[in-house]
């Protein structure tokens, strides 16, 4: 089938199957009903996975029907935010480390809408600075392992069926050599999720408690003590899938964006026109610096660390639009529109675009040393034993 | 749509690259800035000689090569790397409004001037390429008015001068000694692309093209619209290139400059603000590759690319230059440095056609 058909076909399937209100957030446990039975619709007419393995459940499929999928999805808004962290992180960390058993066991389910997955990296005391987390895995007699620790900014745990957990293993080594990554049942005796309420007054985040948990055997990402490099590989995954949108609401549901905009300001004020076109402005050059990673990517160049910019950038955009939106709109986009949306839930929400998955300053970091090759800053961390640094709780 | 370059065009880079570090690297744009032409008359020759550049847009059957516009945009972003002295852009400048004309209009006048122009013998420029070009009023054939700064104007052999007529705009040509023309060099903020003040003063000048209706009995305003948003981009190019090596020189100059024990690129201050031009660099690059695309393959979408390109790439151009001069600390203030000349370019450029709010004005009226 060519690639007009193939985008031909999908329009027709979404157009019948995308239900009409978007389940933005989709907190409530019906949402959650909602999601799982469109994934399965989804994975049954062939849109799940377009590009994994097909040995493992996926389409097999290239990039260039992902993107005209991604392109008519972007129309609507796929109803599957649940699943975007297993769909854009911890499913292509499985796909690129798991085992074949972790793969056979995981990777359809995830795709048919079967599992909801978290990733469980960030702590109180371990934010930017991930690797110096004290969440501590010591084997078990079966094994396995016995997990204790406390985990932050974990979306859509409540939810969730399985998490991607980074631990400790090993404190006698410096700390990105001793963290392991681990397979976590969500339903587990001894984890505890707690809702965090943020800034939009609402709990788009979770606390998890780990309490003498028991993980399986074979639950082992990657390599023992080789956490770090599994970690790296999610956290590529992550940024990337930010960067693209996976699982976000289509630009028709952006109340900051220039359609929406000419609808509440005077476009013929020419202070209005001037600050409208800076949007418009870094709108494109987003879009088409985006436009150009994904053609390159085509032709095989790895983009790499620069993703990194591409997610420094919607971050940006993204705290930039709100505010202009809201400063033009003037008061009346002070009050809430129904569910938290309208300008307030979008000035509210924006600064989430910074923090989440990397803060501007650790992207510019990485575009620094990793784009740039730019000499590192020294590190008082780099060879000392895990044990022997002030780190979180641990002095 | 294509944002990346074909093999080709990667060649076209590599081959213009490589005869620019060694025909004119910096040292040499220093010495020639200086010298009583401002360029290399040799260099120039074997510039549009070997590598054909003045021509290179100019289509087979007018001498020149035929190529695209995203080919000239790889062209200009390394000519305007490099610094690059002398009348190449007012050139091509020239050579694209006469294809322009030469498309739709069946003209004498341009099938007699574009070879000159497409074999590097002839240098031209066109004037004036700000927004305002009332100017100049043509009528009986001479031309009147002046033109405050035209770029290689004092050197060009050739002047394609847009002047008001009584039927709106059109394009006319001046020979280099024609009666009533005047030439004054100026002495201005880049000193590696020279302008002069033109005036004229019943001026005998070629009509070019002009009113009434195209060979497809369209109105032939569009002519120089279109013209002019090539021109757009083509000097985004050139800016894209001019960002590119300024930013490649402060990186280089981070890894090796030691500062309180340790490279000046290590520090978060500094690293930070690489980090951000590096983002612009990426921006202006898709946005020249968009507009040059446009330009050749979807003429609907061009006057929005080629407003886009100046109103974005001219200021990153700009920012990057001033902040790559800035972090090189109190030796890019000196005039032995190179940070300068790009500073000085890359403010140049960006007024080059015209206040950069004509293009956001222009942006705003074609997309809010």
């Amino acid at each position: 089938m060519d690639l007009e058909e193939y985008r031909r076909q999908a329009r027709d399937w979404l157009a019948a199957n995308v239900p009409g209100a978007p389940a933005e957030g989709s907190a409530a446990e019906d949402g959650v009903a909602t999601a799982r039975e469109f994934m399965a619709r989804l994975y049954d007419a062939g849109y799940s996975g377009i590009t994994w393995p097909a040995e493992w459940g996926g389409q097999g499929l290239t990039q260039a029907e992902d993107r005209a999928f991604a392109a008519e999805a972007a129309r609507v808004s796929l109803p599957i935010y649940v699943f975007s962290i297993g769909l854009g992180m911890c499913g292509p960390t499985l796909v690129d480390l798991g085992t074949p058993e972790q793969k056979a066991r995981h990777i359809r389910r995830l795709l048919r809408g079967e599992e909801i997955w978290c990733q469980l990296f960030s702590e109180p005391g371990a934010g930017s600075d991930v690797a110096a987390l004290q969440t501590r895995a010591v084997p078990a007699d079966d094994g396995g392992w016995i997990v204790n620790g406390q985990k932050v900014w974990t979306s859509v745990a409540q939810h969730a069926d399985y998490g991607l957990l980074l631990a400790r293993t090993d404190v006698e080594v410096p700390k990105h050599k001793g963290l392991t990554m681990l397979i976590v049942d969500m339903h587990a005796p001894g984890v505890t999720v707690r809702p965090l309420k943020d800034m939009t007054g609402r709990a788009h985040f979770n606390e998890i408690f780990f309490d003498d948990v028991h993980i399986a055997p074979g639950s082992v990402v990657g390599e023992v003590n080789g956490g770090w490099s599994s970690a790296v590989t999610t956290l590529l995954h992550e940024r990337l899938s930010i960067s693209s949108g996976v699982g976000m609401s289509g630009p028709r549901d952006n109340p900051a964006s220039l359609d929406a905009l000419r609808e509440v300001v005077d476009v013929q004020d020419p202070l209005v026109r001037d600050q409208l076109v800076e949007l418009h402005i870094r709108s494109r050059a987003l879009a088409l610096f985006n436009a150009k990673l994904s053609q390159e990517t085509k032709a095989g160049i790895f983009p790499g660390a620069r993703g990194s910019a591409a997610k420094l950038l919607l971050a940006e955009l993204t705290n930039f639009q709100a505010d202009l939106a809201v400063s033009l709109a003037g008061p009346q986009a002070l009050a809430y529109e129904p569910g938290g949306g309208g300008l307030a839930g979008a000035i509210a929400l924006a600064p989430a675009m910074s923090l989440g998955g990397g803060t501007n300053e650790i992207m510019r970091n990485i575009i620094g040393d990793r784009v740039l090759n730019l000499p590192p800053e020294p590190r008082a961390d780099k060879n000392v034993p895990f044990k022997d640094l002030k780190v979180g709780t641990q002095s | 749509m294509m944002l990346i370059l074909s093999p080709e065009q990667r060649e076209l880079r590599a081959a213009v690259r490589s005869f620019l570090a060694a025909a004119s690297p910096l040292a040499k744009v220093r010495q020639d800035m200086e010298s009583p032409d401002g360029y290399d008359r040799a260099v120039y020759r074997r510039l549009n000689g070997e590598l054909g550049l003045s021509g290179l847009i100019v289509p087979e059957e007018h001498g020149g090569a035929g190529a695209g516009h995203a080919d000239l945009a790889v062209a200009l972003e390394e000519t305007g790397a490099a610094l690059l002295p002398g009348p190449l852009l007012a050139t091509v400048f020239a050579a694209i409004v006469l294809t322009e004309a030469a498309a739709t209009y069946d003209g004498q006048a341009v099938k007699e001037l574009l070879p000159g122009i497409a074999a590097g013998t002839t240098v031209a420029t066109l004037a004036p390429l700000s927004g305002d070009r009332g100017g100049v009023t043509a009528s009986g054939g001479t031309l009147t008015g002046q033109i405050p700064v035209a770029p290689n104007g004092a050197e060009a052999d050739l002047l394609l001068v847009v002047a008001r007529t009584g039927e709106g705009e059109a394009l006319y040509a001046v020979e280099a000694g024609a009666p009533g023309l005047s030439r004054t060099p100026l002495t201005t903020l880049d000193p590696t692309r020279r302008q002069a003040r033109l005036t004229f003063d019943g001026t005998p000048a070629r009509l070019v093209a002009t009113g009434g209706l195209d060979v497809n009995g369209d109105a032939h305003g569009h002519v120089l619209a279109r013209a002019f948003d090539l021109v757009s981009v083509a000097l985004a190019a050139e800016q894209l290139g001019v960002l590119r090596a300024g930013l490649d020189a402060i990186v280089a100059y981070s890894r090796i400059r030691v500062a309180f024990g340790r490279q000046i690129g290590s520090y978060q201050a500094v690293k930070h603000r690489l980090a951000d031009m590096h983002c612009k660099l990426e921006q202006a690059d898709a946005i020249v590759r968009f507009a040059a695309w446009a330009a050749d393959e979807s003429p609907g979408e061009l006057p929005e690319a080629a407003a886009l390109a100046q109103a974005y790439v001219g200021r990153a151009c700009f920012e990057v230059a001033r902040d790559h001069l800035l972090l090189h600390g109190g030796v890019g203030f000196t005039w032995e440095h190179d940070a300068h000349l790009y500073y000085k370019r890359a403010k140049s450029d960006e007024v080059l056609l015209g206040p950069p709010r004509t293009h956001r004005a222009r942006l705003a009226e074609l997309v809010i």
